[in-house]
């Protein structure tokens, strides 16, 4: 097991590494001077000057790279020139609101999802499987962003029962989550559907069963406890697509949290807090990888077992 | 749960191969329905243009925030209504598909061509090239390819090129893992060492050999991602990081119509509906195609 943790978390600092690089490549890639690029037309000479002594442009590509990974590692992306703070903490402010939104959904995703999913399974090729097969194709396929906007419409401006921006009480919460959680709980139905469907065939299932277990006994505890394995995988993965959409609706609401302050940051140019903020969601995103794969091979032997 | 009865699963065990019989006809109804959809909007895109004329830059004050079916000033009547600028929504959406569609496509094809690429590269030769391109998939898979797409877009600034380029980058991996695992099980075959003893080089292995033995997934993975492709950018042009305003993709549209929503609500959810509707049809075609052809790659 030791071994296993080992490996995976290389693999995250590996991972990390990789995204902190792209960062550095993208930026000295698109053409221009970057200090330029990420000032804009209205900086004067010396605003350019100071960023590009911060970001070491006058020396050479290994050293700017050298200087750009130890100002990450001390958590150091520079002044906020729009807000006048440390870009890190600024980020570090949101991350509570965003983590409320993110986790709120993901707990009514999974509440739903996974019944949902069950109730598909079991009544398999039925009218009721299919009307959620229906309802998850919906909730993959429907915009966030426009799923937003019609909810304001018809909750906040029509039945005006719910507020359609801000934060603060439960209510604010409510249209985002749902917001959020729809496309995640579409995937993890159909995941739920087809993973239970593949052991129900199993043998030690109708070994179960023949055993005199329980038909709920048989369903929760050994069909789906094995049937949620490859779930977990999927599910930490797709976590990344639900981070990636609080961006979306956080603007749409107006929530205030990293999301937003990332499409604010963008919107002024404001870099330093830009990059925070994105590799601070992959670092939080990363690390329930992490949390994930631990988790995995915790449940199933072979995984940790197995070799890379 | 507690009313499940052992009878429900031995009916579903015992009815497995009618039922897949059931589903394969069912099949063929899903894939008649998603490609006529996606012919109508293909063709509302190709030629709804030429008929209803879009000008962006054309305002008429006097048919502001019209709701749908109003009769305009010229005698026109707008069957979506009109926009704060007195454009005709129709007009914009029938735009908008054909800017949505192309952008599409054009990314299909850049990020499969990368994809392919790379997955044969990595499948074919395997060994320190498989090692370090599919490590490059990885980290790019633990990213949320959102956030890379908007820090990209960010910096190249919003225009439909940058957005293709974006979305492309964000989206080769998963043609690059399919193509890999395809051309890994291909490479093995009789009739691949059968070529190579009769002195094929490796370019024509590929080429003939185990390209050929790729499409068909390849296929299919791309209609499964066309649809997301779509969303994406109409996600990024919402968030003002796609098309420029001066395309009105569907993202755009959508976008405008939010600070109208007290006097105008047709502007920001026709064509959201517009959308989710291709969205749906190029998932009930993918899924269909996908169970018919490749049910190994259902995780997708």
């Amino acid at each position: 097991m030791a071994a296993y943790v080992l490996r995976r978390l290389f693999f995250s600092v590996f991972v990390l590494w990789g995204a902190v690089t792209i960062i550095f490549v993208v930026l000295r890639l698109v053409p221009g001077d970057p200090a330029y690029i990420m000032l804009g037309p209205d900086a004067d000479q010396a605003q350019i000057a100071a960023l590009r002594a911060q970001l070491g442009l006058d020396h050479s590509l290994v050293q700017q790279y050298a200087t750009y990974l130890s100002n990450v590692v001390r958590l150091d992306f520079g002044q906020s020139f729009r807000l006048n703070a440390d870009s890190m903490s600024l980020v570090l402010q949101r991350v509570p609101a965003t983590i409320q939104l993110a986790s709120t959904a993901l707990l009514v995703s999974l509440l739903i999802g996974l019944p949902l999913g069950v109730v598909a399974a079991l009544r398999a090729n039925t009218w009721i499987d299919r009307g959620i097969s229906v309802f998850s194709l919906l909730g993959q396929s429907t915009p966030s962003f426009w799923l937003g906007i019609v909810m304001i419409l018809v909750f906040s401006r029509g039945l005006q029962v719910l507020p359609s921006s801000g934060s603060g009480t439960w209510s604010h919460l409510v249209l985002p989550t749902i917001t959020l959680a729809l496309p995640f709980l579409a995937i993890l139905v159909r995941l739920t559907r087809s993973g239970l469907l593949e052991v129900v065939h199993e043998g030690y299932v109708q070994t179960a069963r023949a055993k005199g277990l329980l038909e709920s006994t048989v369903i929760l505890s050994h069909a789906l406890r094995n049937a949620l394995i490859p779930i977990v995988t999927v599910v930490g993965l797709q976590f990344g697509a639900l981070l990636g959409g609080t961006v979306i609706v956080e603007t749409v609401f107006a929530w205030p949290g990293v999301g937003r302050l990332l499409i604010d940051s963008i919107g002024r140019r404001d870099y330093g807090v830009v990059q925070a903020a994105i590799l601070l969601v992959a670092t939080i995103f990363v690390g329930i990888n992490l949390l994930v794969d631990l988790i995995y091979g915790f449940l199933d032997p072979r995984v940790r077992l197995a070799g890379d | 749960m507690t009313d499940v009865t052992s009878t429900d699963l031995d009916v579903a065990l015992v009815a497995t191969p009618a039922k897949a019989r059931a589903r394969g006809r069912a099949g063929s109804a899903r894939i008649r329905f998603g490609l006529t959809v996606i012919i109508l909007y293909a063709v509302a895109a190709a030629i709804g243009p030429w008929i209803v004329r879009f000008d962006p830059v054309a305002t008429r004050t006097q048919d502001r925030l019209k709701p749908p079916f109003s009769r305009l000033s010229d005698g026109s009547l707008a069957i979506f209504g009109t926009d704060q600028v007195g454009q005709d929504l129709l007009a914009q959406m029938l735009q908008g598909a054909r800017i949505s569609i192309a952008v599409g496509l054009a990314t299909l094809l850049l990020a499969g061509t990368i994809g392919v690429t790379v997955g044969l590269a990595a499948g074919y030769f395997g060994g320190w090239l498989d090692s370090v391109l599919m490590r490059l998939a990885d980290i790019q898979l633990a990213f949320p390819s959102i956030l890379l797409a908007i820090f990209i877009a960010a910096l190249l600034g919003p225009s439909v090129v940058n957005v293709v380029i974006v979305l492309a980058v964000s989206n080769w991996v998963t043609f690059a893992r399919v193509t890999r695992g395809q051309a890994l099980a291909t490479r093995r075959r009789e009739f691949v060492d059968a070529s190579r003893t009769l002195g094929a080089g490796t370019w024509r292995l590929i080429r003939r050999c185990v390209l050929p033995a790729c499409i068909a997934p390849v296929l299919v993975v791309a209609t499964v991602e066309i649809g997301h492709v779509i969303l994406a950018e109409a996600s990024l042009s919402f968030l003002g990081l796609g098309t420029p305003a001066s395309t009105p993709s569907w993202g755009v549209t959508i976008a405008n119509g939010r600070n109208y929503l007290a006097d105008a609500w047709w502007i920001s959810t026709v064509p959201g509906i517009a959308l989710a509707f291709l969205v749906v049809s190029l998932g009930v075609l993918g899924d269909a195609l996908r169970d018919r052809y490749d049910p190994r790659l259902r995780s997708l």
